[in-house]
């Protein structure tokens, strides 16, 4: 057998795979033999000594890392979000508080929160009706009266800002497989919003319609359809050009079409249940909240798995960049966050761009969004412009993932499942850092939105877990 | 005026950076541009030629550094414009182009049947995808230096244990089935099997076994330190022994610095029970105990001769009798002052086989490779007496391209040594193949017309004397170089050894020892 392979080298056909210099592939090719190029970077953003300690984990702790891998991933693909309902948040979010204002990320406080987080939390005060204009607002956040907690650490998840307050209407999401419930708001649309930090007069009226006109006609709507298979309506989506995070126009049709028989049915008024549907015409993205905690309430299971480096969360806050990993326990792992390379609504530039934020990216964390970009021809502009570049997107992000999916397809790559599951071992081992789709929000308080585009992770949060991880497990 | 760039996330090949700098060099008006990779050496590096920047503390590893010295209108605007030219070319076949992968294992998922990696990283990095690909069941080549000697050995026990090649680190040469790796040359397949531990080495003899009428089966490049005590020829067994099951393989010649002698006679040994005839040159050693099948040739150019012979190939080691009256007319144009060989070699193995061969004709020559404490070139930037350079010295290449590659510093060197009244002759190795210069010959003419005329001005006579290694099937033309090269006055040995011999008759004939 050993000999065999040494004469192998001499008398099978070769097949090259080439790391570094593409010169030394031409000469090869020339001659009809195969190379495959590796666009290579450095591990473990150029510390050796970290590349060198996970090669020695994998080398020693590979079985039990890869058994719990796969458990991890097994949950992530064996859950069954199924839409059950829409409550409110003081009533139905766990551990909400009756002065608590969730937001978006790892936890921040108000001195370290950006400008648009602020302009959240100063509307969100303004709707609960706490302060009858923005300066009270400001005051009473920086009082300290007022508790600030992340999403994340109530079962929920927020877009953006991710602000949530008692008053408002939550979507109830729960995964049928190990019975855990998610939350999340009603998205508002675009322009002038409450998550992109925009707290103006007709922001507010918006946001108290939601709650007492759209969460009343959905709730009914909703009771008579009965509850929604997520997992079912994603995937189609996927089919229909979305990926579940920049795009969801697809998803949005399908729940309209789900739910709009069951709302003429309902005894809800016509005039309101026009206005509705009307709205969710008119918001494309209505349909990323019910993604998103779809998307949540199917990762948290995998979380708390020994020896598992499944990152089972990625949050941002317009301050910090998190990270947590499942063997890692709840523990943030964090670091600046990033700019976002994207493009810019009219009027507004690089310039006007507050940094990375919001829940959304447990999208691509659960392997959509960004990591299936390949779907969605229509927004390839975000991610260099050709169709090219998407397949390129998702295909090197199978390169961090343990799994293929197994419900969420691209038609495109033959119906493969999009990468699922990011192995913080694999991002350290390649330097492949995941590739995540979102809007951009003015860094101003009160302005909203102004682009939307494609961000890096900062590398150092991915560093740090390692670090971690090696020093727990090896 | 300095200006400074980091592009964040931004990994580029070093080599490739090095050309980068090179075109941003010469651009009207800077004075000094470095596009680098922002490691902790390279920022040492920059801090040391005086560039302190804030932006450059902040890069990392994966951050793009660029660093611009210069003046002159619109200079700035000119760089960076060609700086984004040369970093995202133009590539009409982009549509067409397959995806790449970012990783070892992405790649060899996305294809099936790989059974060789050729990894040209940087050291510190090459190491544990070498690991990688090894576990992954494939051969490897590791074209980077800078990989430590223990992780050689380890790497190297590893894939022995997995009955794998790991063919350097530091291996710069291989032909497997007739496919050229690394800084390989073209040449005709045929019955012997070279494995080296000598870059150079393995690209002069594989190209004399051709244009001698000869051809290679396979070159197994081992990497420098194959030899070594600590390594105990791991890759060199291996080589040898694969080579001797090889059907095609009909004779095998080993190339290597002189090894210590535990190493040695495990090969010899191993050559023995090869059974097949062997050629073995321990550069710089004259002969050795000769066995059964064994044979030792003193140069590469010995090796080659008597591989082709013994693979039944007809030969003639071509040696003109004009050479020594030739030899002895430019020899009489020397100066009385014009006492000095200078030798500027981009082959280390080449000035190493030059070195023992002129020490052997009573030329005791100084040098950045001698062995000889007493004979070794402290400061490399200038020649003293009788001297041969090795220009692919890390000294050298800091920062810029091996000289196989990057011939400016040998172009600045020939005009230095012509200025030097004392100089006589003036030794190159010019070499072809893959992965060389497109004109190495050529691109020397223009600064050894300028050499010779300089000397020719002062009254005296600039000896140039060359060979080239390649053949006529290489990217440059064996024959083209040589007749270029010849055409502007240099003399055109075929083969290293004889250049280095001729260089000295020419001394003596002038009697100028």
């Amino acid at each position: 057998m050993r000999q065999d392979r040494l004469g192998n080298l001499l008398s099978a056909q070769l097949s090259v795979v080439n790391l570094g210099l593409e010169a030394f592939a031409e000469p090869l090719r020339r001659k009809g033999v195969r190379v495959v190029q590796v666009d290579w970077k450095p591990p473990a953003g150029g510390d050796q000594k970290l590349a060198q300690a996970v090669m020695e984990m994998r080398e020693k702790r590979g079985e039990a890392i890869e058994k719990a891998n796969q458990e991890a991933v097994e949950r992530i693909l064996s859950a069954r979000p199924t839409l059950v309902g829409i409550g409110q948040a003081l009533l139905d979010v766990p551990g909400m508080g009756k002065r608590m204002i969730l937001h978006a990320g790892p936890p921040v406080t108000w001195e370290r929160m950006c400008g648009p987080l602020r302009g959240g939390v100063i509307g969100g005060i303004l709707y609960e009706g706490w302060a009858r204009n923005p300066e009270e607002a400001v005051e009473l956040a920086v009082s300290g009266e007022i508790s600030f907690e992340p999403c994340h650490h109530h079962q929920a998840v927020g877009p953006m800002a991710g602000i949530i307050t008692p008053s408002m209407p939550v979507w109830i999401l729960e995964n049928k497989t190990f019975g855990n419930k998610a939350f999340a708001t009603l998205n508002e649309g675009l322009g002038k919003v409450l998550r992109y930090g925009a707290y103006s007069k007709e922001v507010i009226e918006k946001l108290k319609w939601m709650e007492e006109t759209l969460a009343p006609v959905l709730t009914k709507g909703l009771s008579l359809r009965g509850e929604v298979d997520m997992k079912s309506l994603i995937s189609q989506a996927l089919q229909m050009g979305d990926e579940g995070h920049n795009r969801n126009r697809g998803g949005t049709s399908l729940l309209f079409r789900e739910l709009c028989s069951a709302m003429v049915q309902s005894d809800a008024k016509r005039e309101e249940i026009s206005q509705v549907l009307d709205f969710l015409h008119g918001n494309d993205h209505f349909f990323l909240n019910l993604t998103m905690a779809s998307a949540k309430c199917s990762m948290d299971p995998s979380a708390g798995i020994e020896y598992s480096s499944l990152i089972y969360c990625m949050a941002r806050n317009g301050t910090d960049f998190g990270i947590r990993v499942s063997g890692l326990g709840d523990r943030w792992y964090t670091a600046p966050a990033p700019m976002v390379q994207g493009l810019y609504l009219p009027g507004f530039s690089e310039e006007d761009a507050a940094p990375d934020m919001g829940d959304s990216a447990i999208t691509e964390t659960y392997g959509i969004g960004g990591f299936a970009m390949a779907a969605a021809p229509a927004i390839v502009k975000f991610v260099g412009g050709s169709a090219k570049d998407a397949l390129t997107t998702t295909r090197r992000m199978s390169e961090i993932t343990l799994a293929e999916n197994n419900a969420y397809q691209i038609p495109y790559l033959d119906f493969r499942g999009t990468p699922t599951g990011i192995d913080l071992l694999k991002v350290v081992e390649t330097g492949i850092l995941p590739a995540i789709n979102t809007g951009i929000a003015h860094k101003e308080p009160g302005i909203g939105m102004v682009g939307a585009g494609l961000v890096k992770p900062p590398a150092a949060c991915f560093l740090d877990a390692a670090h971690d991880f090696i020093i727990k497990y090896l | 005026m300095i200006q400074v760039k980091v592009k964040k996330d931004a990994y580029y090949d070093s080599v490739f950076l090095m050309q980068v700098s090179q075109e941003l060099n010469e651009i009207e008006g800077v004075t000094e541009a470095v596009v680098a990779m922002g490691t902790p050496h390279n920022k040492e590096l920059l801090a040391s030629r005086g560039f302190l920047d804030q932006a450059l503390d902040c890069a990392s590893a994966n951050d793009l550094v660029v660093v611009v010295k210069g003046a002159g209108k619109g200079v700035f605007g000119r760089v960076w414009r060609r700086l984004e030219e040369l970093l995202h070319p133009k590539c009409e076949a982009e549509e067409t182009r397959e995806f790449q992968a970012g990783s070892l294992d992405g790649a060899l998922q996305g294809a099936s049947g790989v059974n060789f990696a050729l990894i040209s990283l940087p050291g510190a990095y090459a190491g544990v995808e070498a690991k990688k690909a090894l576990a992954r069941g494939l051969h490897v080549m590791v074209f980077s230096d800078n990989v430590s000697l223990e992780e050689e050995v380890e790497l190297k026990k590893y894939a022995q244990g997995k009955g794998l090649l790991l063919l350097g680190p530091d291996c710069g040469t291989a032909i497997i089935q007739g496919y050229p790796l690394g800084f390989a040359n073209e040449v005709k397949r045929g019955n012997v099997g070279l494995v080296g531990a000598a870059g150079t080495g393995i690209q002069e003899v594989s190209t004399l076994i051709d244009r001698l009428g000869g051809g290679i089966s396979h070159a197994i490049g081992t990497g420098g330190r194959d030899l070594s005590e600590e390594v105990g020829g791991l890759t060199m067994l291996q080589g040898i022994a694969a080579l001797a099951k090889d059907p095609f393989t009909k004779v095998l010649v080993v190339i290597s610095k002189p090894p210590s002698d535990s190493v040695a006679k495990k090969v010899v040994f191993a050559l023995e029970a090869s059974g097949k005839p062997a050629v073995v040159c321990f550069l710089g050693r004259s002969g050795g105990e000769e066995g059964k099948r064994v044979r030792f040739a003193e140069t590469l150019e010995e090796a080659a001769f008597l591989a082709v012979v013994l693979g039944g190939g007809v030969s003639e080691q071509g040696k003109e009798d004009a050479l020594g009256a030739k030899a002895a007319e430019e020899g009489k144009k020397l100066k009385e002052e014009q006492r000095y060989l200078r030798g500027l070699f981009s082959g280390g193995t080449l000035c190493a086989e030059a070195l023992f061969l002129l020490s052997k004709k009573g030329i005791t020559a100084w040098s950045n490779i001698h062995l000889d404490s007493k004979l070794k070139l402290v400061d490399l930037w200038k020649s003293r007496k009788h001297c041969l350079v090795d220009l692919g010295d890390d000294v050298f290449t800091v920062g810029r391209p091996h000289p196989m590659i990057d011939p400016t510093l040998r172009i600045e060197r020939i005009l230095r040594e012509a200025e030097d009244p004392e100089t006589a002759v003036l030794l190159l190795d010019i070499v072809l193949g893959y992965g060389a210069h497109p004109d190495p010959g050529g691109v020397l003419i223009p600064s050894i017309a300028k050499a010779k005329h300089e000397v020719e001005k002062r009254g005296g006579y600039l000896s140039v004397v060359a060979s080239v290694t390649g053949t006529d099937q290489d990217p440059q033309v064996y024959s083209l170089q040589k007749e270029k090269l010849e055409k502007a006055g240099v003399a055109i040995l075929p083969s290293n050894a004889q250049a280095a011999l001729y260089a000295a008759m020419v001394l003596e004939k002038g009697q100028k020892i």
